[in-house]
This record gives C-alpha cells, sequence and structure tokens, in this order.
C-alpha cells in the first residue's frame, strides 16, 4: 500500500523558548529546528511497513518555508521515497493544513495518512482529525499499536483510561502516539542517499484549496511565574512545612 | 448573545468530571445558555448531567452507536446539533475523548479550533497555552463563525452539583458512518485510588524509581496520604507504570493542591503537565535536577529513604 506522513518543521524539543519582550510572539532567531517528534514516529511507522512489506511507497509532506526542505531530507534519510514540499511563508493553521493534506490525499490516493497526534509548537492536536473529517475517512487517534489485516486496521490508542482498541476500513487517518515505537537514528549513508531522492514542490495557490478564516493572536506572553522556592534539609522540615500549609 | 452547547464526556456509560469544568469555562462567557449534549447508549449520564450547577438544558441522543465514544460516530451528531440549534459556541473537555472529537467537528462545520482554553478574555477572545506551556496567547476568533475549542481542564473548577436541568431527547438528522469500529478497552483493573485528573493530592515517579516492583511504594505512600498517582513518560516508557498515568504536555495535564515527585528530573514536557499545581514538592537525589527550579520546596535525597522516613513522620 501507499502511505502518505505528514512531517512538520518545528522547534527542537530540547529548547527552552523564550517570548518577545514586545508580546509579539516566541523568538525564533537561530533556535535549532526539528522535525516534530511526533512526526519521526509516524516516519519511523511508515519505514517499518516498508520492510515489513506492508507498504510499496512512503510519502513524506511538509508545508513550510524553504528551510522546512531539512525536514524532508530526514524523511527522505528515514526511508520515504519521494517528498512534497508545500512552500509558503505564512504560518498555517490546522484546518488549512488539514485542507492542504486533504488536497494531497485525493492526489495521491494513498491507503494510510499518519501524522504526528500534536506538534509540539502549537500544541494543537488538530490536524490528523480535521483532515480525517474533510475526506470522510476514519480516523484513529493517539495509536501506540497498528496491525494491518486487509483493507483494515486495528489500532489501539493511549487514552485517559488507559488503553482501548479500535478497528478501521483502510483508508484511514492514524496519528501516532509517544509509544508506537522508537524513531532510528539517522546513518550517514542513508542521509546521502537522501540527497538524491526527489521533491516536489509547490505553493498553497497550485493546490486550489480554500485557507480557513484564521485565528488571529494577538499577544504572546510568558506563562504566569510561580514564586521561588526553598530547599529544605531533611523529611522533618519538609513535613512540618506541609503541616503549616494544610497539605496533610 | 453566546449560546454554548458542550459536548459531554462519557466513559462506559458514566458521566466524567471534565464536563462540569466546562460548563464553568462556559460561565465565563456570560452565556445566555449553556446546553449539554449527551450521547450514550442509556442510562443515567443525562441526569447527571441535569444536576450540574449552570446548566440550562441536557439534550440526550441515546442510541446503540453512542456506547463508545468513537469520534467519526459522533462528529456528525455533534455538528447536526450544533446547526439544529444555532449554537454560538461549541464546547468540549481537553481529555483525550475532547481531543478526538472536537477537532472532527470544528472541521465538519468548516471553521478553526481553539485547543486549551485556559482563560476566557471575552465571548471570541481566549487564552491558551503553546510550546508545553512556555508561553500563553491570547487569540481572537471571527465573531461571525460558530467558535469550537475544548477546555483546559486544570484551568477551570468543576461547577458544583445542585442543578435541575430538564432532559430533553433529542432525535437528530445524521447519517452515521460503519468504517470505525470499536473493540476493546483495557483500563488495567478498576483501582480504588482518587482520580489523577481530579485528584486534590499527587504523588508521582520517574525513571528514579527504577523498577516496576519498586514503584509499590510509591503507591503505599500515596494511599497513605489519599493521593492520585501519576509518572513521567520515561516511567511509563520503561514499562513501571501504564501510559494513562503520565503527567505533562503530551500526558495528563492536572492540578492538584499538591503535587509530589520522586526520582523525576523535570524535563519541560513534565512541567507542562504540573504548571498549575498549588505546591510542588521535589524529592530527588541530585542537587541541580531543573525540578527545584519550580518546586515549592526541594529535598536532596535518595527516594527509598525518604520515602520511609516519610511514611513515619506522617504516622
Ligand atoms: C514529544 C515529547 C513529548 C514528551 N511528553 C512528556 C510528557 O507528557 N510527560 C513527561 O513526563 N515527559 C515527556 N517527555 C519526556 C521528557 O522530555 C523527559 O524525557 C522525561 O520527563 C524524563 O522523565 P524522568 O524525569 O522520570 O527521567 P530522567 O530525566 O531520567 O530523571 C530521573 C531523575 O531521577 C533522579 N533519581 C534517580 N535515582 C534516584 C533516587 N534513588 N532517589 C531520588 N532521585 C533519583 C535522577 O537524579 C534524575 O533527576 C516528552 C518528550 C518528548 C520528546
Ligand atoms: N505545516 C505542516 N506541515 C506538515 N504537517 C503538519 C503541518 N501542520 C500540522 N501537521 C501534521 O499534523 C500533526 C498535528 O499537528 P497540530 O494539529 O498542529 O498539533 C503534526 O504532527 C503533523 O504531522
Amino acid at each position: 500500500m501507499k502511505v502518505m506522513v505528514s512531517v512538520k518543521r518545528v522547534v527542537d524539543y530540547n529548547v527552552r523558548i523564550q517570548v518577545k519582550g514586545d508580546g509579539s510572539g516566541v523568538n525564533l532567531d537561530g533556535v535549532k529546528m526539528s522535525m516534530n517528534p511526533f512526526d519521526e514516529i509516524a516516519m519511523e511507522q511508515a519505514v517499518q511497513m516498508k520492510d515489513a512489506g506492508t507498504a510499496e511507497e512512503v510519502i513524506a509532506v511538509t508545508i513550510g518555508p524553504a528551510k522546512a526542505e531539512e525536514q524532508l531530507r530526514s524523511a527522505l534519510a528515514f526511508g520515504a521515497d519521494r517528498a512534497i514540499h508545500v512552500k509558503t511563508d505564512e504560518e498555517i493553521q490546522p484546518l488549512t493544513a488539514a485542507r492542504i493534506l486533504a488536497k494531497l490525499f485525493e492526489k495521491e490516493q494513498p491507503k494510510v495518512l499518519l501524522t504526528g497526534k500534536q506538534a509540539i509548537d502549537d500544541d494543537a492536536n488538530q490536524t490528523g482529525q480535521m483532515t480525517a473529517a474533510l475526506l470522510d475517512l476514519p480516523q484513529a487517534t493517539f495509536a501506540s499499536a497498528i496491525e494491518f489485516d486487509g483493507d483494515k486496521a486495528k489500532v489501539t490508542r493511549e487514552v485517559d483510561s488507559g488503553l482501548e482498541t479500535i478497528e478501521v476500513d483502510l483508508p484511514a487517518v492514524i496519528t501516532t502516539d509517544l509509544r508506537l515505537n522508537e524513531p532510528r537514528y539517522l546513518k550517514l549513508p542513508d542521509i546521502m542517499k537522501a540527497k538524491k531522492k526527489p521533491i516536489d514542490a509547490m505553493s498553497v495557490e497550485d493546490l486550489g484549496i480554500e485557507e480557513a478564516v484564521k485565528l488571529n493572536v494577538t499577544k504572546t506572553a510568558p506563562p504566569p511565574e510561580r514564586e521561588p522556592g526553598v530547599m529544605v534539609e531533611d523529611v522533618n522540615e519538609l513535613v512540618s512545612k506541609m503541616k503549616d500549609k494544610g497539605l496533610v | 448573545m453566546s449560546k454554548v452547547l458542550i459536548v459531554a464526556d462519557v466513559f462506559e456509560g458514566e458521566l466524567q468530571g471534565s464536563t462540569a469544568r466546562a460548563v464553568t469555562c462556559a460561565q465565563d462567557l456570560s452565556p445566555d445558555s449553556v446546553d449539554v449534549l449527551v450521547l450514550s447508549a442509556s442510562g443515567s449520564a443525562a441526569e447527571a448531567a441535569a444536576k450540574i450547577e449552570g446548566v440550562t438544558k441536557v439534550l440526550s441522543v441515546e442510541r446503540a452507536e453512542n456506547e463508545h465514544p468513537l469520534a467519526a460516530t459522533f462528529a456528525p451528531q455533534v455538528v447536526a446539533a450544533a446547526k439544529q440549534n444555532d449554537y454560538t459556541h461549541v464546547l468540549g473537555p481537553n481529555t483525550t475523548f475532547g481531543k478526538d472529537l472536537m477537532p472532527r467537528v470544528a472541521a465538519l462545520l468548516g471553521v478553526g479550533m481553539i485547543t486549551d482554553i485556559m482563560a476566557v478574555n471575552g465571548p471570541h477572545e481566549f487564552e491558551r497555552p503553546i510550546y508545553a506551556g512556555n508561553a500563553v496567547v491570547t487569540v481572537e476568533a471571527p465573531g461571525d463563525q460558530v467558535l469550537v475549542a475544548s477546555v483546559r481542564c486544570a484551568s477551570f473548577d468543576a461547577a458544583a452539583d445542585g442543578g435541575s436541568a430538564e432532559v430533553e431527547a433529542l432525535s437528530l438528522d445524521a447519517e452515521l458512518p460503519s468504517h470505525t469500529r470499536f473493540v476493546s478497552a483495557d483500563t488495567g483493573g478498576s483501582s480504588d485510588r482518587p482520580d489523577l485528573a481530579s485528584a486534590g493530592k499527587v504523588i508521582s515517579g520517574g525513571r528514579g524509581v527504577g523498577s516496576k516492583e519498586n514503584f509499590d511504594i510509591i503507591f503505599s505512600l500515596a494511599d497513605k496520604m489519599g493521593a492520585a498517582v501519576g509518572a513521567s513518560r520515561a516511567a511509563v516508557d520503561s514499562g513501571f507504570v501504564p501510559n494513562d498515568m503520565q503527567v505533562g504536555q503530551t500526558g495528563k495535564i492536572i492540578a492538584p493542591e499538591l503535587y509530589m515527585c520522586f526520582g523525576i528530573s523535570g524535563a519541560i514536557q513534565h512541567l507542562a503537565g504540573i504548571k498549575d499545581a498549588g505546591t510542588i514538592i521535589a524529592i530527588n537525589k541530585d542537587e541541580e535536577a531543573p525540578i527545584f527550579e519550580v518546586a515549592d520546596y526541594g529535598l536532596v535525597g535518595d527516594l527509598f529513604k525518604v520515602i520511609p522516613e516519610l511514611e513515619e513522620a506522617l504516622g
């Protein structure tokens, strides 16, 4: 089957972001950027399907600036066969991203679209579900195990109460959770090979989709600060502090 | 004029506490009405929703297909209910139920969605966290569209019981797909411990606890203190405890009065889940651990020595 994977360029998960003093946003100058960690998990899933013979072709898709080509190259180094780069310098919100992914889905007709469960920059947790809705397809979010069986997939989902297993007809949209797999480390030969793989570039206009009405971000602020704490010497001191506060 | 529809979180026939938190968030909109939509197979969830203070009306859709909350089945019903009564706002909780469902609802309605409302500034202006809560943005949604959002449960207290809203059986003109089917649920057996999402006290363990067996001392302390038990991602990934105990950016976001953690380093992704805790107490053997930067009380020590001492001191 054909598998499509969406990958987003985001601030690396190790970076402690700084809010700009004038409240206009987050400072991204010189900050390390990476593939969204959940998309790495999605890529790993797709490539494992290729290794197992379940998938014949893996296509990676990103929507983002010219530099997002770096993340597509990483996806190709994971083992994607080719990539699609929808170029834009604008901030793309989930509904528009979903419209773009839905359009590409219709063009490419994959059996599965794998997306991350959430992008760790906007923490929206929306795009996969929205894409499934627009395509009128099943969705299996927060996947921690996927089993393909002909035209169906059984997906175990991480939910608040524990685990839930559902069955979906293919094609379907599946969003990945942390424990689906451990993404591989990219090796130099694969990185070199990825440089020669094709990337099809296009603009949002080329796709002829209507951009969704934007939610307008008017201010970005640091989170409320907590009062600085104190170190205690031993358990007795800790317990007496807890008693003072009525916590025990 | 705000007419709010809240989608109730019902699990195994029972109304979840997150619904009453969404009602509190809805009150901040100074609404004309707050209706709760209960999709279920049968049972008492609609009655429970009617008791939440501040609820105007409960709309109950009982059908066999609603036994398990599948987003693909629920979304067309929520959309039909939202259109039928011209709601201005459709809210759900930011539990895995709401995270799964609400974006599907928004896309079917053709509108963007606000994830994780943490404060309401006006009918169309909200605050929400981004970057694991390391920044808070003010977002303005268009006033001429229905607003779809999820409510960050940790930011709102549950509305009290004491209401007596009318329950109206709703029949909806919605075609339900058959392409998504429930297979099974694994809740890891029932537990008498308080629910992690709403508990007043939470005791957590991380990689430092070392093993599944060792985690027993965390459970034992929690039982002594009447606390729920949480964990870091590393503890879950290592198989010490099940996934539903993960606290953090991509796990549960909680706001207990007391959060006490052992052997957790304090990665930003973990801190994202506990920023609203009343008092944070950290026990870690490494005095440089970043958790001490946010802890109200920090104790440098070996958790295997500290916990027995604590149990003794607490009597
Ligand atoms: C996309 C993404 C999402 C993530 N989401 C989450 C999330 O939701 N929640 C989450 O928790 N993490 C999350 N993480 C992981 C996070 O980055 C950290 O890796 C994780 O929180 C570390 O867990 P830990 O503190 O238990 O382990 P470690 O960082 O390994 O820390 C263990 C600590 O235990 C201490 N210790 C060891 N032995 C003892 C002892 N005997 N007594 C006392 N102290 C001891 C050590 O000093 C150390 O500080 C996410 C990561 C990514 C990339
Ligand atoms: N601009 C984008 N380019 C590619 N994939 C995206 C983009 N935005 C969102 N996605 C995908 O949707 C997932 C969820 O993102 P979000 O809804 O923003 O939390 C991500 O993990 C990606 O797989």
